[in-house]
């Protein structure tokens, strides 16, 4: 009883400060990444998923035109697109980071789809993720695979 | 005394009765209007044929997709994971049902272990090609191959989006467009049941 009062004490206290950790920020020319995540995969035979923030602090556009991992042979970039209530995810070849905005891959948006996993994706674990900026050049930035069940980074935006 | 217990008992009866009619007033109204009860005969990973009939008495939350789908599938399903949980006891009277609009591959790469990794109450079913077009053409819904060449297999699926909601009659009561928060389901439900 009192054990489980302390672990439920202890859990309440840790939550908010689990809950609004902030996201780990990669900056490179006028191109910030942050809040890079995918969802754990049963087994390696489906395409797994990657979402991310993108912040373009510069005066000009950006376009962010292709995704590199060494978890998947196959990475692209798709944008889910629902029509008349039908959703279909066309390749999305350049996307374009407007000057002082900020564009997310998020669930039911922009994302990159993983196709050819090298092995499957396991909860709390990380990989690498590169994404190739016309401007910027290549960033890379630590991925956070979270729960299958997971709708949303587990970070705050900073 | 006596006289006070009756007195307090009429106006239960008489609140109550206001109750009961201003609930039976709103559902009539949207069920006069949706007397549409699309159908399903499919079977489950171990064969077994589920139909729309057998779920007689339970509200059923039928999603059309495919596990092949990194993104809105699985966002959906993770939404009625957590409407399931957060239904508690009353979960018992709903049953999520995911459709595969591509059921040949899904049968395949395992309907289940994919499904019950979000939720254990989620029943998938994956007919062949007949009657998997015949249940989507009875939901009215949508689910097409599309080729694709930078696709696993060389294609992709279009498919409805939304979550559609089947009542204990088996009628049609609604739909949940894609991105629908769970808390809203989740109060439409408690509000049903
Ligand atoms: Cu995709």
């Amino acid at each position: 009883m009192i054990k489980a009062l302390v672990a439920a004490t202890a859990l309440a206290v840790s939550l908010p400060i689990m809950a609004f950790a902030e996201c780990a920020e990669v900056t490179q020319g006028d191109i910030t990444l942050s809040g890079a995540w995918s969802r754990a995969t049963v087994g390696a035979d489906r395409p797994a998923v990657f979402y991310v923030t993108i912040r373009n602090d510069g005066s000009s556009d950006d376009h962010l035109t292709g995704i590199t991992t060494p978890v998947a042979a196959m990475p692209m970039l798709h944008e889910t697109v629902i029509q008349d209530g039908a959703a279909r995810m066309p390749h999305a070849d350049r996307i374009v980071i407007p000057a002082g905005d900020t564009v997310s891959l998020a669930p039911g948006s922009y994302h990159g789809m993983l196709m050819e996993l090298s092995s499957a994706l396991d909860e709390g674990s990380s990989f690498p993720m590169t994404l190739q900026f016309e401007k910027a050049g290549p960033i890379e930035i630590k991925t956070d695979v979270l729960p299958i069940r997971a709708r949303e980074a587990a970070c705050a935006a900073p | 005394m006596l006289k006070n217990i009756r007195i307090i008992l009429w106006v239960a009866v008489a609140v109550s009765l206001i109750g009961m009619a201003a609930l039976l007033w709103r559902q009539d109204d949207p069920e006069q209007t949706a007397a549409f009860r699309p159908h399903f005969a499919l079977p489950d990973e171990a064969g077994t044929i589920h139909r729309t009939e057998d779920f007689r008495g339970k509200h059923v939350l039928v999603f059309f997709g495919f596990t092949n789908c990194p993104d809105i599938c699985p966002t959906t399903m993770a939404e009625v994971a957590q409407v399931m949980d957060d239904l508690g006891p009353q979960a018992e009277d709903v049953q999520p049902i995911f459709i595969s609009v591509d059921p040949e591959r899904d049968r395949e790469s395992g309907l289940n272990a994919y499904l019950a990794a979000f939720h254990p109450s989620i029943l998938g079913l994956a007919g062949d090609a007949q009657s998997t077009e015949a249940a989507i053409d009875s939901f009215k819904v949508f689910g097409d191959r599309e080729a694709d060449a930078s696709a696993p297999g060389g294609y992709t699926m279009s498919h409805s989006s939304s979550l559609y909601l089947i009542g204990p009659e088996g009628d049609w009561l609604g739909q949940f467009t894609y991105g629908t928060p769970a808390d809203d389901i989740t109060a439409e439900l408690k509000e049903r049941l």
